[in-house]
């Protein structure tokens, strides 16, 4: 089986694109000569020119306002915002323009874009490189929002976002950029808003978004030895949400755990709960639902200190173990 | 006095540009410019007796700045404007009807009653669109650009915005890119000197907010934005130059609202007698139907029952769009995904 980095795989998935339609293209800050921040785009430069890879000025709002007006005029741009951070400078022209543009218009223009970010904690990076804000594009009717959580899925949701006629936030994980995993060589797409159960377990439904279902799957393995089986969810695209696995799942195990790196205040997680609570899978819950999320406070430069910002593979052991065992 | 509005120099140095444009252009520009204040009077009337509800930006005193641009313009050219922006979709060819039921939240409106009057587009015709959010369409056009360099066609993409864009700092952004890239845009600055109830003096401390062209190496010109033909002289010049590759222009155009900002504006950054003098000495429409009536292009009853005509069709408009049905409750979420 040929395996790739997640970072490689995204690069496959954005050659194959370009190779397959001449109307997508890339645009951002670094992404040519440099190859990207995190090497995403290298070489994809002496493949398709200066045309076709697109290295702007730092001018963040300007990155999304071309890829608006690109996408509105018959192209697929995807853009990339450097860090997940810099998204904040874009906020107008993506939740104002972006997202609004066809509603207003009635249905009669479509925007077809991918907006590539990295996002969250781990590189010592601090409170303005380490943001995970995924749920602000998740409160935005008229986004997608997309997060892979490994090199496969990476691929292919890439590709699937690429094809989609809607403003798609394709948010990635700086962590997992050198993870490897298996990558087919073929274009293969993986449907948007489908969730996936990663792995199969009894006890606990553990729903899982990015970095954290590996922490999730590492925690699984632990717990297995006690006998312990977690059930890993990754919803993969948050909106529009897939939830009929989750509550499926839920109804199955009677125990859900939702791990999300963003803070716990307003976050994803919290749309889970209301969803298992507030529906047919509220009977066949045998203990109270928890959240396992960031502390409310930006992310801290010590690497102690940020290592207990965000929930790590010991938390998630910790928690599903209390929660399988009646704690709560 | 007609001679106090149109002075011999001004019909001396459109001699030539008259001889250009021909007769019948003149006449067209009247007669929009004549529809799209009907328009916009009868909106702001539905608006009174409580038929139109919301809010709306009047353009009232600003319409050769419209005309003018958009005749500048060829078909399959791209438009992006801005919320007071009734009069650059009439100048663009959009029908007075659609537009009047889009006012009324009508399913035949432009947008299917679901953007108003600070949102209507007309996709078919490349308009895309007036934006709510100052400067939020100029770094649009960016990518209207970058997408017209990728497709190698020979459009070219007009973005109007008024002098509180100029401000933000999505203008310079989109200004930089624009000018890196050599993009066929059309930055034309629809200056009406006052950002909400903020005068230009006060907001710049550049006289001409052209000047501001220099700091991204592109040609910036200041018209008279009441003086249809001066604006269309500066358009066409910069859709020119941008269809022959050369990149982008920014021009702006001086005009004056007539009417305050929106429908709550009580106006107490200025007083009436400033309004009263722009209505009375370089009201664009009177300066257009002096120049036609002067350069013997019409009658004085030929350029007045131009105005006769533009009421009937408003007449219809409005028709059109009380017989218009509302949309159906059970659409309300379509068009937010594709």
């Amino acid at each position: 089986m040929r395996e790739l980095t997640y970072a490689e795989a995204l690069r496959e998935g954005l050659r194959q694109a370009m190779t397959t339609d001449p109307n997508v293209f890339v645009i951002g800050e670094d992404i040519g000569v440099y190859g990207g921040a995190f090497g995403v785009t290298a070489g994809l430069l002496s493949e398709f020119g200066e045309q076709r890879v697109i290295d702007t000025p730092i001018s963040e709002a300007g990155i999304a306002g071309a890829c608006i007006g690109a996408a509105l005029t018959g192209m697929r741009p995807v853009g990339e915002i450097q860090f997940m951070d810099f998204v904040t400078l874009t906020m107008e022209q993506i939740v104002l323009q972006a997202a609004k543009v066809r509603f207003m218009f009635g249905g009669k223009a479509s925007v077809p874009m991918v907006l590539r970010m990295p996002g969250g904690s781990g590189t010592g990076a601090a409170a303005q490189h380490s943001e995970s804000l995924e749920n602000w594009f998740v409160h935005v009717p008229g986004l997608k929002v997309v997060m892979p959580s490994s090199p496969y899925d990476a691929k292919g949701l890439l590709l699937a976002a690429i094809d989609d006629n809607n403003p798609v936030i394709f948010v990635e994980h700086k962590l997992l950029y050198k993870t490897k995993g298996h990558v087919p060589e073929e274009a293969y797409r993986l449907p948007l808003s489908q969730t996936n159960i990663v792995r199969e377990g009894k006890h606990l439904t553990v729903v899982a978004t990015s970095i954290m279902v590996n922490r999730a799957l590492a925690a699984a393995d632990e717990l297995a030895k006690e006998g312990i089986e977690l059930e890993i969810i990754d919803p993969r695209t948050l909106k529009p949400l897939d939830d009929a696995p989750i509550i499926e799942s839920v109804k199955k195990t009677g125990r859900a755990l939702i791990v999300h790196e963003a803070v716990e205040m307003g976050g994803f997680g919290g749309e889970i709960v209301a969803r298992i609570a507030g529906g047919e899978a509220f009977d066949y819950l045998e203990a109270p639902v928890r959240r396992l999320a960031a502390l409310d406070i930006p992310i801290p430069y010590n690497r102690e200190l940020e290592h207990h910002t965000v929930p790590q593979t010991e938390s998630i052991i910790v928690e599903a173990r209390k929660l399988v065992q009646g704690a709560y | 006095m007609a001679n106090e509005r149109l002075m011999p120099e001004m019909i001396q140095r459109y001699h030539d540009i008259i001889e250009t444009v021909g007769p019948e252009f003149l006449k067209e520009s009247l007669q929009t410019m004549h529809t799209i204040r009907a328009f916009e009077e009868r909106a702001e009337q539905l608006f009174s007796l409580g038929r139109v509800h919301g809010t709306m930006h009047l353009s009232i005193g600003q319409e050769a700045t419209a005309v003018g641009a958009s005749s500048a313009m060829e078909d399959g050219d791209y438009l992006l404007n801005h919320h007071r922006g009734h009069g650059h979709c009439l100048a663009w060819g959009s029908d007075a009807s659609r537009m009047m039921a889009e006012f009324m939240g009508k399913e035949t409106g432009y947008c299917r009653g679901r953007g108003g009057s600070m949102h209507i587009a007309d996709v078919e015709s490349n308009n895309l669109g007036a934006n709510g959010i100052v400067a939020g369409g100029v770094p649009l056009s960016v990518g209207v650009g970058l997408s017209i360099k990728m497709r190698k066609t020979d459009q070219v993409c007009l973005v109007i915005f008024g002098d509180g864009a100029a401000n933000e700092g999505a203008f310079h952004e989109a200004l930089n890119m624009a000018s890196i890239w050599d993009l066929p845009i059309i930055f034309l600055c629809e200056n009406n000197q006052y950002a909400m109830s903020m005068p230009m003096p006060k907001a710049f401390n550049v006289e001409k907010i052209s000047t501001r062209a220099t700091a991204y190496n592109i040609p910036g010109i200041t018209v008279d934005g009441n003086d249809v033909l001066a604006v269309y002289e500066a358009v066409k010049t910069a859709a020119d130059r941008a269809r022959r590759g050369e990149g982008p222009s920014l021009v702006e155009s001086v005009t004056y609202r007539y009417k305050g900002h929106s429908k709550s504006d009580k106006q107490a950054y200025r007083t009436r007698e400033e309004v009263q003098d722009w209505q009375d000495n370089r009201d664009p429409i009177m300066r257009l139907s002096d120049l036609l009536v002067t350069a013997g292009i019409t009658t004085q009853a030929e350029a007045d029952s131009m105005r006769d005509t533009a009421l009937k069709i408003i007449d219809d408009a409005v028709e059109f769009s009380e017989n218009s049905a509302s949309p159906d409750l059970a659409s309300i979420a379509e068009g937010v995904y594709a």
